[in-house]
């Protein structure tokens, strides 16, 4: 498109308000924390430059290790059980023809679903006397007879799951979407050659959703980062740092103890990770990999 | 549509499944829904079903407890302003990058792509600062240029990949009639981008009401409070009390639900849209 080629600077006015208020808002505080964590400053006074020192404590600190732990198996839980169960329901979903639209506003309300309301939904259900707990100890089942959240072997894997109830829908939407474009004939062909429902998946449609799987994949390691809403709402990362994570680590560092440096640097090992993992899948990619 | 005879047959065991995990999906916000007009004694009879009597007067009274007349307008304002603020610079930014091309796009492309993957937490702590240097900490304004800024990368590059499907004959007619840059972006460009305007619109508005985090951090007194962070003290205020905390939980859910069943397309596919490459 050349009809403005002559006045290319008016083409940056147009531009100018998106990239001024990103970099007020995100760009510039966040060049602020990388520099912020080689430093030991409280929010106030003098900022002392010390070097690497946060970073060496942080690796000293068995609460952060904790965390980052946390963090990688809420990684492995949300690669393992949402994907397959998204994957199982968008194929079942491309092989009926009645109540499609049905089943899949079904599965994604609860992403349009704020996370405080989902995990209030679940905080009651979760209940020992007055949600499950109690149905289940009426037909004599002892299960949930305390709160999962409130359990140390349990509340990570409680907090995921909420997170992952009212995630998963989203992953059947994106696989569908990837279904949809697979074509048929290659299933007709599979037919003909006496193919089982289960061989057409793995050698027709998981190889023609690669792409988005691929893709889907990267989703999941980068937005298990940052995650904080449901942990922060439903165990506050308790009890017992059982359910610490790094994004909670960080919060209760730079808004309860105002450990500017220290919080900056858990920041900054966080953006390290993200941009680590983003380009992993970027050179996969240059190296012809199809995603 | 992909839905041919060869797979038909095994429609039935297909729907049992998927009638389950439908069910695990909405049962649990039905059982809200119940709860939010079961009367509180109720509750100890009858946790989970369906009330014996309904009873719509939990809404006026959560309503009333958690001073919602200012809390929805909180939320209507930062909605409102932060879909208006970032429509405004992600269409200007989307027009350009999709048909003005400027020199070195690529460059801010790729700025507004690395924003989206940075961790919020990365940044929070200077802003939270920096803001409070700017005393934009506790009003809305401060809130919604926040918002603005966190949407704008994602909404840019929805209407920028809309607006490159525009014909460029239309512009370039436009241009020979003598129409500067600026009539050609508010009299053609933003007419034609209606639909992805509202899909934007919808993206954003749906992000700033449930948003927590710098709702929490960046709003401190309850007066200016929006609804997530309200309905977050509102469940440790009325710990035990199911029936105000449904009704509450239930009222910050009814816009979205009545606006999903208008939009379902939109939101389902704006929503995905980041996830899927064009």
């Amino acid at each position: 498109m050349n009809f403005l080629s002559k006045k290319s600077y008016i083409a940056w006015y147009f531009v100018i308000p998106v990239v001024f208020i990103h970099l007020f808002v995100i760009g510039i505080p966040s060049i602020l924390s990388l520099a912020l964590c080689l430093t030991d400053w409280s929010g106030l006074g003098k900022i002392n430059y010390v070097g690497f020192e946060n970073f060496i404590e942080l690796f000293d600190d068995r609460y952060f290790k904790k965390a980052i732990f946390h963090n990688i198996l809420w990684t492995i839980i949300f690669l393992t059980v949402p994907v397959c169960i998204a994957l199982m329901c968008a194929y079942l979903l491309t092989g009926i023809k009645r109540g499609q639209m049905f089943y899949r506003l079904a599965f994604f309300f609860p992403y349009m679903l704020a996370s405080v309301v989902n995990c209030q939904i679940w905080k009651y259900l979760f209940h020992p006397i007055h949600g499950l707990g109690g149905f289940f100890e009426s037909i004599g089942i002892e299960a949930l007879a305390s709160s999962p959240f409130t359990t140390k072997e349990t509340s990570l894997y409680a907090a995921a799951f909420v997170d992952g109830w009212h995630f998963w829908g989203f992953l059947v939407v994106i696989y569908l979407t990837g279904m949809y474009q697979v074509d048929n004939h290659l299933y007709e062909a599979a037919d003909i050659e006496g193919a089982s429902k289960f061989q057409k998946f793995r050698y027709i449609t998981l190889p023609m959703i690669r792409p988005i799987f691929i893709f889907s994949l990267m989703i999941i390691i980068i937005w298990s980062v940052p995650v904080f809403d449901y942990v922060y709402i439903l165990t506050g990362g308790g009890p017992a740092y059982s359910s610490e994570v790094v994004a909670n680590y960080l919060y209760t560092h730079a808004f309860v103890r105002f450990n500017v440096g220290y919080a900056s640097a858990v920041g900054t090992l966080m953006f390290i990770y993200v941009i680590f993992i983003v380009g992993i899948f970027g050179l996969l990619r240059k190296l012809g990999w199809e995603i | 549509m992909l839905v041919s005879n060869f797979r038909r047959k095994e429609a039935i065991p297909n729907h049992f499944i998927l009638i389950l995990f439908a069910l695990l999906a909405v049962l649990p916000i039905l059982v809200l829904f119940f709860n939010s007009i079961k009367p509180f004694s109720e509750f100890g009879l009858n946790p989970l079903g369906p009330p014996s009597e309904i009873r719509l007067q939990n809404f006026p009274d959560a309503w009333i407890a958690g001073e919602y007349t200012k809390i929805f307008f909180n939320s209507a304002k930062l909605v409102f302003g932060s879909v208006l603020l970032c429509l405004a610079v992600s269409l200007l930014a989307g027009f350009s990058l999709a048909k003005l091309n400027p020199k070195g796009s690529t460059v801010i492309a790729i700025y507004l792509l690395v924003g989206i993957s940075i961790p919020a937490q990365l940044y929070i702590l200077p802003l939270f600062l920096l803001w409070k240097e700017l005393s934009l900490l506790n009003t809305h304004v401060g809130l919604i240029i926040i918002y603005s800024a966190l949407n704008a990368p994602f909404a840019t590059f929805l209407i920028r990949s809309y607006m490159i499907r525009l014909p460029d004959e239309l512009f370039d007619a436009a241009k020979l009639d003598g129409a500067n840059t600026f009539q050609i972006f508010f009299r053609i460009a933003l007419p034609l981008s209606w639909p992805v305007i509202l899909t934007a619109g919808l993206i954003i508005g749906l992000a700033v009401w449930n948003e927590f985090l710098f709702a929490l951090t960046f709003i401190t007194d309850p007066n200016f409070k929006p609804m997530a962070t309200i309905l977050f003290s509102f469940q440790a205020r009325f710990e035990n009390n199911y029936a105000l905390q449904s009704a509450a939980a239930i009222m910050m859910v009814a816009p979205i639900a009545v606006l999903f069943m208008l939009f379902q397309r939109r939101f389902i596919s704006g929503l995905t849209s980041g996830g899927l490459k064009e």
